[in-house]
């Protein structure tokens, strides 16, 4: 190995320097602290656990995501963390034995053995919220009510939000009672969303199932609130549970819409993708500064089970590292330098100054100036006191 | 959300394929895309603009984002993995087919067979999804060299009147996919800009259902 190997890190994984590491833990503690005024208890998930409690119906995408090693003290497989719904769907029902709604917020590095899209960082400092014990669109309402504001907060603006219930696409199917080879096929050219495919994949099998027109159908779907009266008129015929869903989306629009006028709402009925473990209600939100999603989330109320208890559960989460490109850096905090060695009464003044949350660096040296500490100010002995002056 | 639009398409074989579907679509470049050496050309509507592109490019810039909608080849769209991209149209242009292509009377070889491509992410699934054992050798061009030359017992490489493999000697053999170039769309695009795009499919479309 070359010395300039050595050095050389992982490919999508990242060291976070100064400004950009403050910038970050600034964010994330805005963030926290608004998940905090609705209601939300921190928790830290585990960096790791086994594989069992870990990987057990998340579906395939986490899974490959998920590093695995081997535990030396049990000799049982345990996985990093790669997705903390999980982990807090555990808690949930381990830990905290709740049996009302409760409400949890995290902040904590995960690592992904790929990155998950092509801006995806190996790394990233997953963000979120997940909501527990609450079936109603109310619950729905209110977490992607505090994704908008959060992302309002930090600043980023002209967001879309995009809508989508993957339960429609799975009543559509289970009507159908489609052999699993087909069934699994056609699950994965409408996640694609390749029509070209799914066309000609439903031609072929368009005499044994005519109905899976419908499954295709989904993608005419999709834009604005148009979209969904179409689906009205299209699913109509089929019965209470798909028109369900879709007042569902109604609802949660007419909330939004209230809410946050300046968000643009998308539908779109054919989206799977990102979200093999959600069950009804899927979101994510756009802006035009980024090529894919700043946030998103959804409804996932079947993976508590696995643990032991079904409990409802919808939620989202973000990147904070992703977050930080989007928004404006924050001023670098005011430093002040104080000299090497000074008139009596300096080690005071430092001490005061930094109970009153002002940054003071000492210098070291004789010869180090306020330039190189990177201080916009000093401290300067003046009529037997000391006092702070602009550089 | 003033930002143009951006088509990219693929330089060669597909452009010239391309430029009649474009125009029958009413999207007209207000240069020659073949003479110019610029990248960006601009169009007679105001908000879309075209990038040309080598057709490998084209799903990167489109999966990035920083392309709202692409014209790319079946073959490259699956090479790349087409993520993060909706493809909305096949438009019927530069068809051909993807095939594995043996030397002509040599049986297969029992045992690992090599297998070259430069569609290396295509040719390991197709084997794979055989339950044949395989080493992929990635080769960028004259593919029908690494079975005469004993690099390779097969090739996995784009079929079209399949006069190359017969001059050197070869077969077709197992089809792999059909190809033809498909109109993408980036997932960020479809959800921001769709009142935008879609009459640009509608439009590409009634010029499929023309030509047809």
């Amino acid at each position: 190995m070359t010395q300039v190997e050595r050095w050389l890190l992982p490919d999508g994984i990242e060291e976070i320097l100064p400004p950009e590491a403050a910038n970050i833990e600034f964010l994330r503690r805005q963030v926290l602290d608004l998940l905090g005024t609705w209601g939300y208890n921190l928790v830290i998930p585990p960096m790791a656990e086994y594989l069992e409690s870990l990987l057990t119906g998340v579906g395939h995408d986490v899974d490959l995501l998920t590093f695995k090693i081997t535990d030396q003290l049990s000799g049982r497989m345990m996985g990093l963390s790669a997705d903390n719904t999980q982990q807090v769907a555990r808690m949930d029902v381990h830990s905290m034995h709740q049996e009302n709604s409760a409400r949890y917020c995290y902040s904590s590095p995960v690592l992904h053995t790929r990155p998950a899209s092509i801006h995806a960082s190996r790394s990233p400092i997953q963000v979120g919220a997940e909501l527990y014990g609450i079936k109603s669109v109310a619950a729905d309402i209110e977490i992607v009510s505090l994704m908008l504001e959060m992302l309002q907060n930090l600043g980023i603006e002209d967001l879309t939000l995009d809508l989508g219930h993957v339960a429609i696409y799975h009543n559509l199917t289970l009507s159908m009672d489609l052999p699993e080879a087909i069934d699994r096929q056609l699950y994965q050219l409408v996640r694609d969303r390749s029509m070209p495919d799914l066309e000609q994949f439903i031609a072929l099998h368009a005499s044994d199932y005519p109905d899976m027109q419908l499954v295709a159908d989904l993608n005419q779907y999709c834009g604005s609130r148009a979209a969904l009266r179409k689906a009205y008129t299209a699913y109509g015929h089929l019965g209470q549970t798909i028109t369900g869903h879709l007042d569902r989306l109604n609802k949660i629009a007419d909330a939004i819409e209230t809410r946050y006028p300046n968000v643009t709402l998308n539908f779109d009925l054919a989206e799977l993708k990102d979200y093999n473990y959600h069950t009804g209600l899927v979101f994510s939100a756009f802006t035009p500064r980024f090529g894919h999603a700043v946030a998103k989330g959804g409804r996932y109320d079947a993976t508590g089970t696995v643990f032991g208890s079904s409990r409802p559960a919808t939620g989202f989460s973000s990147d904070l590292k992703v977050l930080a490109k989007l928004v404006e850096k924050t001023a670098e905090t005011p430093a002040i330098f104080a000299p090497f060695k000074g008139e009596p009464g300096l080690h005071e003044t430092v001490t005061q100054l930094r109970q009153e949350q002002r940054r003071v660096v000492q210098a070291m040296m004789a010869n180090e100036t306020p330039e190189q500490l990177h201080c916009n100010q000093m401290l300067v002995h003046q009529d037997g006191h000391w006092v702070v002056k602009d550089i | 959300m003033n930002k143009p639009l951006i088509i990219a398409l693929s330089k060669g074989r597909i452009l010239d394929d391309t430029l009649p579907l474009l125009a029958a679509a009413d999207i007209h470049p207000l240069e020659d895309l073949k003479k110019s050496r610029k990248l960006i050309f601009d169009t007679n509507h105001d908000h879309i603009k075209l990038i040309v592109i080598r057709a490998t490019d084209v799903p990167t810039y489109v999966e990035y984002g920083a392309a709202d909608m692409g014209i790319s080849g079946k073959d490259v769209l699956m090479e790349h993995g087409a993520r993060e991209m909706v493809e909305v149209l096949d438009l019927k242009i530069a068809c051909c087919r993807l095939m594995t292509a043996k030397v002509k009377g040599v049986p297969r070889t029992t045992g690992r067979l090599k297998v070259a491509s430069k569609f290396v992410n295509i040719a390991r699934q197709y084997y794979y999804e055989q339950g044949q054992q395989v080493d992929i050798i990635k080769l960028y061009g004259g593919m029908e060299l690494a079975p005469i030359l004993g690099l390779a017992h097969e090739i996995v490489d784009i079929v079209d009147t399949g006069n190359t493999l017969k001059a050197n000697g070869m077969i077709p053999d197992q089809l792999i996919a059909d190809i033809s170039s498909r109109l993408v769309v980036s997932r960020s695009a479809m959800k921001q800009k769709l009142s935008t795009i879609q009459p640009i499919i509608d439009r590409f479309k009634a010029a499929l259902a023309h030509n047809n």
